[in-house]
């Protein structure tokens, strides 16, 4: 169980997280959407313990996990697996070794067994004998594969994922999506995911939340999101280039404007 | 109130302040890491792979280019003693010149400046391209920290290792005087060796090495440091490499003086 409140994380002056409320209950997957650069990221990295907010709490099964030492952040994130954005492969390491890599460190199981384990969360993620490739012999979405599996590898309770299934095709996108909906329902996996693709927010979610201005503005069931009143929400979860959120930025409108008319007039 | 824009003067004061405070917080930082490297070398698991490779990477890789500037600098140094000491007839005592910098001095500090060139941008460049590329973000996810699993092999790997570089620089850079003394500028071999060996002492060369074993921790520790905190792409990571270099070669000079000045 999550419970994050009132949580603000700023970079110098700029302020990215503003008071952000969320919770997400044991066993549920929370989808967080949000515009690009809105610090969906940060937010991850704030509940994982890899950035200090400056302010509010983050509750992990009730412990307060911002007010916690590096030693007992050690013991808490033991409960977490997290898929990284950018895939961050170890790339001194082979596939083998990065997925292995938290199993053989706390030394889990025997080598035969780990080696077994690693193999079978390579085929969960449709990859097979890849074991002895290094990470920069792998497409961008092999490498986000090879992450996840290395995410899911030691088991944890509690999946954090940064956009799981950007940069894949539409079949391996989905084939990542009933994994994640199967860690869920067969382990009861607590999750928070990122991602922009709205057909596998609506697939995966059990509840939608949107970051908009350092604030959760609105969470609900995937339906409820679908049918918004919320002009911010509606706007987005559409993919509409005219709304509340580009009107915010005059520039911006006035580009996509100018190319608009100027479309019509050629 | 309105803000006059500073003067020249206080803009200088300001920016040697700034810099001053900057050198202070950095030194702040590299003590702590020395802190949570000692405190993770004690605990399991103890890393004794990753010390192989990294003594691997920092020792057996370094041989080269430390042995070829200890010969050359053994020589010049004969060289120079050599024609210097003719003027008042001291030529005898060019062996002990030759031995005593090299141990007591060159030897380490020669090694130590190489190593940081070599070792400390290697280290630098590594540690940051996993920090700006989320690798290190990845280990700590991952149950491992990062101190631990990174710095602790480096900076044991290069304090034990250093040392035994310099027994290494300090044979070969004797051996180097030797041979431009006697054939190139035809000392007697004998009176040579013999003053070599009359007033070279045990504690010229563990000084020595204690010296080296001091700037091999400096080096790996300021480079791990510079490592962990690039950001900004590639771009960062070319500049964490350079400042882990000048840092490390500057800290390399600053130590042997103090330590000079307490061993001696
Ligand atoms: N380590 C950092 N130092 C300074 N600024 C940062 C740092 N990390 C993130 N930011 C800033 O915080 C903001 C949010 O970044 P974040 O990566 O969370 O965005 P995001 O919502 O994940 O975007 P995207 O959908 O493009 O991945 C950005 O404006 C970024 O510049
Ligand atoms: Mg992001």
């Amino acid at each position: 169980m999550i419970e994050i409140r009132g949580l603000a994380k700023r970079f110098g002056k700029k302020v990215v997280l503003d008071g952000l409320d969320l919770a997400v209950p044991r066993g549920e997957n929370m989808v967080v959407i949000g515009g690009s650069g809105t610090g969906k990221s940060v937010l991850l990295k704030c509940v994982m313990g890899l950035l200090r907010p400056d302010e509010g709490e983050i509750r992990i099964d009730g412990e307060d996990i911002t007010r916690m030492d590096e030693e007992e952040l050690v013991r808490v994130r033991r409960k977490f697996g997290m898929l990284f954005q950018g895939s961050a492969l170890f790339d001194s390491m082979d596939v083998g070794e990065n997925v292995g890599f938290a199993l053989r460190r706390l030394r889990k199981f025997p080598e035969e067994r780990i080696r077994e384990v690693v193999e079978e969360k390579l085929s969960m993620v449709g990859l097979r004998e890849i074991q002895r490739l290094m990470p920069a012999e792998l497409s961008g979405g092999m490498k986000k594969r090879v992450g996840l599996a290395r995410a899911i590898a030691s088991e944890p309770d509690i999946l954090l994922y940064d956009e799981p299934t950007t940069g894949l095709d539409p079949i391996m996108a989905d084939v990542i999506n009933d994994l994640i909906v199967s860690l869920r329902e067969r382990l009861g996996v607590t999750s928070i995911t990122i991602t922009h693709d709205m057909a596998s927010a609506y697939k995966i979610a059990d509840r939608i939340a949107m970051l908009y201005k350092g604030r959760i503005v609105e969470t609900g069931s995937p339906d409820e999101i679908r049918s918004t009143a919320n002009p911010v929400v509606a706007q987005f979860v559409q993919g509409r280039a005219r709304g509340p959120i580009t009107d915010e930025s005059e520039e911006f409108v006035r580009f996509v404007r100018g190319r608009a008319e100027g479309g019509k007039g050629a | 109130m309105t803000e006059r824009p500073p003067g020249r003067v206080t803009a200088a004061v300001e920016g040697i302040g700034e810099r001053v405070y900057g050198m202070v917080q950095e030194l702040g930082a590299v003590s702590t890491l020395l802190f949570r490297v000692v405190a993770g070398a004690v605990r399991r698991p103890f890393e004794f792979g990753n010390i192989i490779k990294q003594m691997e990477e920092v020792g057996v890789r370094s041989i080269p280019v430390v042995l070829v500037t200890a010969t050359f600098t053994g020589m010049v140094l004969a060289l120079q003693s050599f024609s210097g000491f003719e003027r008042f007839g001291a030529t005898s005592l060019v062996g002990t010149v030759v031995a005593l910098s090299i141990t007591r001095e060159l030897g380490p500090v020669f090694a130590g400046l190489m190593v940081s060139g070599r070792v400390g941008a290697s280290m630098a460049a590594e540690l940051g391209t996993m920090k700006v590329t989320e690798q290190i973000d990845a280990l700590v996810t991952l149950a491992t920290d990062p101190v631990k699993y990174l710095v602790v092999p480096r900076v044991i790997a290069a304090t034990f290792v250093l040392p035994v570089l310099v027994v290494f620089a300090d044979f070969v850079g004797i051996l180097g005087g030797y041979f431009v003394a006697v054939h190139v500028m035809g000392a007697n071999p004998h009176v040579y060796v013999a003053k070599t060996y009359q007033y070279l002492e045990f504690r010229d060369i563990y000084t020595g090495l204690v010296k080296a074993a001091v700037f091999g921790s400096l080096i790996s520790l300021i480079s791990c440091h510079q490592g962990f905190v690039a950001r900004g792409g590639a771009e960062g990571v070319g500049r964490a490499t350079t400042r882990a270099v000048v840092t490390s070669s500057m800290m390399v000079l600053v130590s042997d003086y103090f330590m000079t000045s307490l061993m001696f």
